[in-house]
């Protein structure tokens, strides 16, 4: 009895992974990558020419299209090990980071993946669906550009944190009005965000071409950000990688920490799974949705900054390739728990690093990851596709974690 | 003479679980046949493979003494067997006629509904049962009695001789439980049979002529309500003695606690649904509130604990005014709560039982140090209370969806009953729970108010009121149109004043005397 109140959350969310759904979502990515590479082997014209041959011959050219297509994208992700040994031996150093660059890579991918997967995660543990992630990370991404170049004369430890908190700041103000709008109004957080969204997206275009733009520059683009507002990045060129990751790494300890460890966090998971008895029990059911959507929006606008300050240094117009779309499936993939999330990230993170050798490489179209990240949700959504697929037993408790209200409720 | 009915060794399995241990059953042309059992024994599951909704591993069903197989509903239905279900299947914006002919549609020649040709058959059978519906009302404009008729028409629509009805009286008044029964009465005249289906012993007595016990998955044994007792027939259906007479003290009522003055709530709807109502509860007392559903407890009770605006007039507890004062004021000055909807508003059913015993105190010591939680000394309450409530669980980390109605009572018991309380207001705190549970709760009620504490009980259950009240406050269209000492009342007398009728000062004392040769007896 004694072991178990030490049952934490996080032991629990792995006993929970332990007992099905765990082996669901694993699952679900090998059968989403299995179809990815049917569809490579259908979509490849070799296949149809040497189909007329004979079929060996077609199933043969077939196999090799996703052969190539995988090795590539797994060389593209984490590199090359062939080169890596060979420019180990040879002891030159760029040679070395050149080989280990795209591993790297992968991670300077997954980390805004990490802070928007949050955001959506810790949406859905308040009952909101937040799919403003993406207009969020434009505003994260413009008040964090504003006070990295607008500050001047600061040393880098204060001035990154504090572009970095103008970027969370930013998110957290556009999170909160659709926030406040459904407390006091009962407007639907989904309909909110979605048009707070353009409301971002041609605001951060305005801001671009009116009081933000660089002088020095015709087109749409913000001044360079000070140097002492850049994450430090942890390798020389050609590897990107800075300390970004270990910050995201953070911000989802503190998130679980906030949402399994303290009374805000008791608040709000159970204004998520029951609003009602939240009320009957003294909670205060508008201010956790005001505070959740303000939390949500910040983790999202620190996406946002983090792009800026890590790797673009600059806003420059649709830098976010759909970071804010990605980070539902994100939240939906991890099952809404910050350990999911990262998990998650990261097999997104090197999907999409792996995907761009793959398209030089094997000539197969970078869409194909999107295809891929669609086909591994569609599963994660349907579990009993894979239960039925692979037999496996009903799970008998419901799949926690998700827990949006519905269009009319309070 | 073959009986209509025969279950003969019924069997089901759910992982883990024997729902249905070889049960037989026999229903008799123009019987009604109560089947018995406490919430899980079984009957749901038996009457769902009679319909066709489950297929049984063993066992044989018999129409008439000729074997059929049922696999769906249609195939009961066309076997003669019909079940009104306890939730009803009607489409509200739709008329009776509509409803009744759903899936059975008369067709005019060109694909025309024939909706007069129906309405004409439903008129029919409404005049031969007495049932007295309208075919062309729309069902949302039906009270909830005339809307179960309805279902009870749709199965004679489709010429069921065999009526399964799965807890009918539980969404029903007293008034319409008595029109129902009559309604059953006139079925069997005509030829018809049913299994009915309950757990509330009164209900059995008073119209089966069969009863047929079932506990665990298993026939316990068949019996007649003459041949049986109701404490007979209790012990049969929880396997041990069981008083159903509630053993209480004389209230020894103290100060007032809760004070209303001129109370005025609307209901979410806009309209006055608390009107101008005043009165006391003491310490050490018992007051009931009784009246039909929907008479303005719902909003009196969410009034009281902050739930809902006032409109009008004075709330105090404990000598502070708490007119609309926020729920967690109310409750920090002594309030318990048992919500009337327990799954929907007193618990978080995918949390686990740890988390559902903390939900209003999770901000104070020792349970929070700062913003922290102290997940220690949340496990150790909750391993004190499951004990101290005999909540019956696997473990403390047992998500509460997977307890049973009665236990998922108890966790709310034990949740509010383990802080400092001066109020008690229990709303239907014994709604859809089995006669052992109703047992422990009631007990427990009786326990706090012994121990000096105030009790607003509101339940629609005229025995409970009767039992447990000291005091009894009945409302009608939002009014308190008497409070009575609980021995000057009789259940003829209750059943006037929920109707709305201010009774003679005659029908008052005949209530006393009668009373009290209850007593003496």
């Amino acid at each position: 009895m004694s072991q178990e109140p030490k049952k934490n959350a996080f032991l629990i969310f792995l006993d929970e992974l332990s007992r099905s759904s765990f082996l669901v979502t694993l699952l679900a990515i090998f059968t989403g990558l299995l179809l990815g590479g049917l569809l490579v082997a259908v979509t490849t014209v070799d296949v149809y020419t040497a189909m007329k041959v004979s079929i060996w011959d077609g199933i043969q050219v077939a196999l090799i299209a996703m052969w190539n297509t995988f090795y590539n994208l797994f060389i593209g992700a984490v590199g090359n090990p062939a080169e890596i040994i060979a420019a180990l031996q040879g002891g030159d150093a760029l040679t070395i980071r050149r080989a280990i660059a795209p591993f790297f890579e992968s991670f300077v991918q997954t980390t805004p993946y990490i802070y928007a997967g949050l955001a959506v995660a810790l949406g859905f543990r308040v009952g909101l669906f937040n799919i403003g992630a993406e207009g969020q990370i434009f505003i994260g991404a413009a008040t964090a550009t504003w006070a990295g170049y607008a500050f001047k004369g600061l040393p880098v430890y204060i001035h990154l944190p504090l572009a970095l908190f103008f970027g969370a700041l930013g998110g957290g103000i556009w999170g909160f009005i659709p926030g406040i709008l459904k407390a006091k109004t009962g407007a639907h957080e989904v309909i909110n965000t979605m048009m707070m969204n353009y409301i971002a997206f041609l605001l951060s275009d305005w801001l671009l071409r009116a009081p933000m733009q660089d002088p020095n520059e015709y087109t749409p683009k913000s001044p360079w950000i000070l140097d002492s507002a850049k994450m430090i990045r942890l390798f020389d060129t050609p590897i990107r990688f800075h300390i970004g990751f270990f910050i995201a790494l953070l911000m989802a300890f503190l998130v679980w920490w906030l949402l399994f460890k303290t009374t805000l966090g008791f608040e709000l998971r159970t204004v998520g799974l029951n609003s009602n008895a939240a009320k009957y029990a003294g909670m205060k059911v508008t201010s956790a949705i005001v505070i959740g959507m303000s939390l949500s929006g910040a983790l999202a606008g620190m996406a946002g900054a983090n792009e800026v300050l890590g790797v673009n240094y600059r806003l420059t117009p649709g830098f976010s390739s759909g970071y804010g779309f990605d980070s539902i499936a994100l939240a939906l993939l991890g099952r809404s728990h910050p350990a999911g999330v990262v998990l998650a990230s990261l097999l997104f993170g090197f999907l999409r690093n792996g995907a761009r050798m793959m398209q030089v490489r094997a000539d197969v179209p970078i869409d194909i990851v999107s295809i891929l990240q669609a086909l591994i949700l569609a599963f994660i959504a349907a579990p009993a596709i894979i239960r039925t697929i692979y037999r496996l037993k009903e799970q008998k408790v419901e799949e926690a974690g998700i827990s949006t209200r519905g269009w009319r409720s309070e | 003479m073959t009986p209509i009915l025969e279950l003969r060794g019924i069997t089901k399995r759910f992982p883990g679980v024997l729902a249905n241990d070889h049960i037989s059953l026999t229903l008799e042309k123009g019987e009604i046949h109560a089947l018995l059992g406490e919430n899980g024994a079984g009957k749901t599951t038996l009457m769902n493979i009679l319909y066709g909704l489950y297929t049984q591993d063993e066992g044989e069903i018999f129409v008439k003494g000729k074997k059929i197989d049922v696999h769906s509903p249609s195939d009961a239905i066309h076997a003669g067997v019909g079940m009104v279900h306890q939730h009803f299947m009607l489409i509200p914006v739709f008329t009776v006629t509509e409803n009744v002919m759903l899936g059975d549609e008369y067709i005019k020649p060109g694909g025309v509904l024939n909706q007069q040709k129906a309405a004409k058959k439903i008129r029919k059978i409404s005049d031969t049962y007495k049932m007295d519906v309208d075919p062309d009302a729309y069902v949302r404009d039906l009270p909830v009695g005339t809307q179960q008729r309805v279902e009870i028409i749709k199965l004679l629509f489709r010429e069921a001789d065999i009526l399964i009805m799965d807890e009918p009286t539980a969404v029903l008044t007293p008034q319409e439980v008595d029109e129902l029964f009559k309604i059953m009465q006139t079925l069997i005249k005509q030829g018809k049979s049913i299994i009915f289906i309950t757990h509330k012993l009164r209900e059995v007595i008073e119209c089966s002529d069969r009863i047929t016990v079932i506990r665990g998955g298993k026939v316990i044994g068949t019996t007649t309500p003459k041949q049986a007792s109701m404490n007979q027939l209790a012990a049969m259906m929880v396997g041990r003695e069981v008083d159903l007479k509630v053993h209480k003290k004389k209230a020894i009522p103290g100060n007032a606690v809760l004070k209303v003055n001129n109370l005025k709530v609307f209901s979410t709807a806009g309209q006055m649904a608390v009107n101008d109502i005043s009165f006391e509860v003491h310490s050490g007392e018992i007051l009931g509130v009784a009246g039909v559903q929907g008479n303005g407890q719902t909003e009196l009770v969410k009034a009281l604990t902050g739930l809902m605006p006032v409109a009008g007039g004075e709330i105090s507890i404990d000598g502070q005014d708490v007119t609309n004062s926020s729920p967690r004021k109310i409750t920090e000055i002594g309030t318990a709560h048992i919500p009337e909807d327990r799954q929907k508003d007193g618990l978080v059913l995918a949390s686990p039982i740890t988390e559902n015993l903390i939900l209003s105190t999770y901000y104070k010591k020792p349970f929070a140090k700062g913003m922290t939680l102290q997940n220690q000394n949340i496990f150790n309450n909750s391993i004190e209370l499951v004990k101290k409530f005999d909540i019956r669980t696997p473990s403390s980390n047992t998500a509460v969806s997977s307890l049973s109605g009665g236990n998922q009572q108890k966790v709310i018991v034990a949740r509010e009953f383990s802080r400092p309380i001066k109020l008690l207001i229990a709303s239907q705190p014994t709604r859809g729970l089995d006669v052992g549970s109703i047992e422990y709760i009631h007990n427990r009620v009786i326990e706090k108010r012994d121990d000096g504490c105030a009790v607003l009980l509101v339940s629609t259950e005229l025995d409970e009121i009767m039992q447990l009240s000291d005091r009894i406050a009945v409302m009608f269209r939002g009014k308190i149109l008497d409070i009575l000492n609980a021995n000057e009342v009789s259940k003829e007398l209750l059943g006037l004043l929920m109707a709305g009728v201010q009774p003679s000062d005659k029908e008052k004392k005949l209530a006393r005397t009668k009373k009290q040769e209850i007593v003496v007896t």
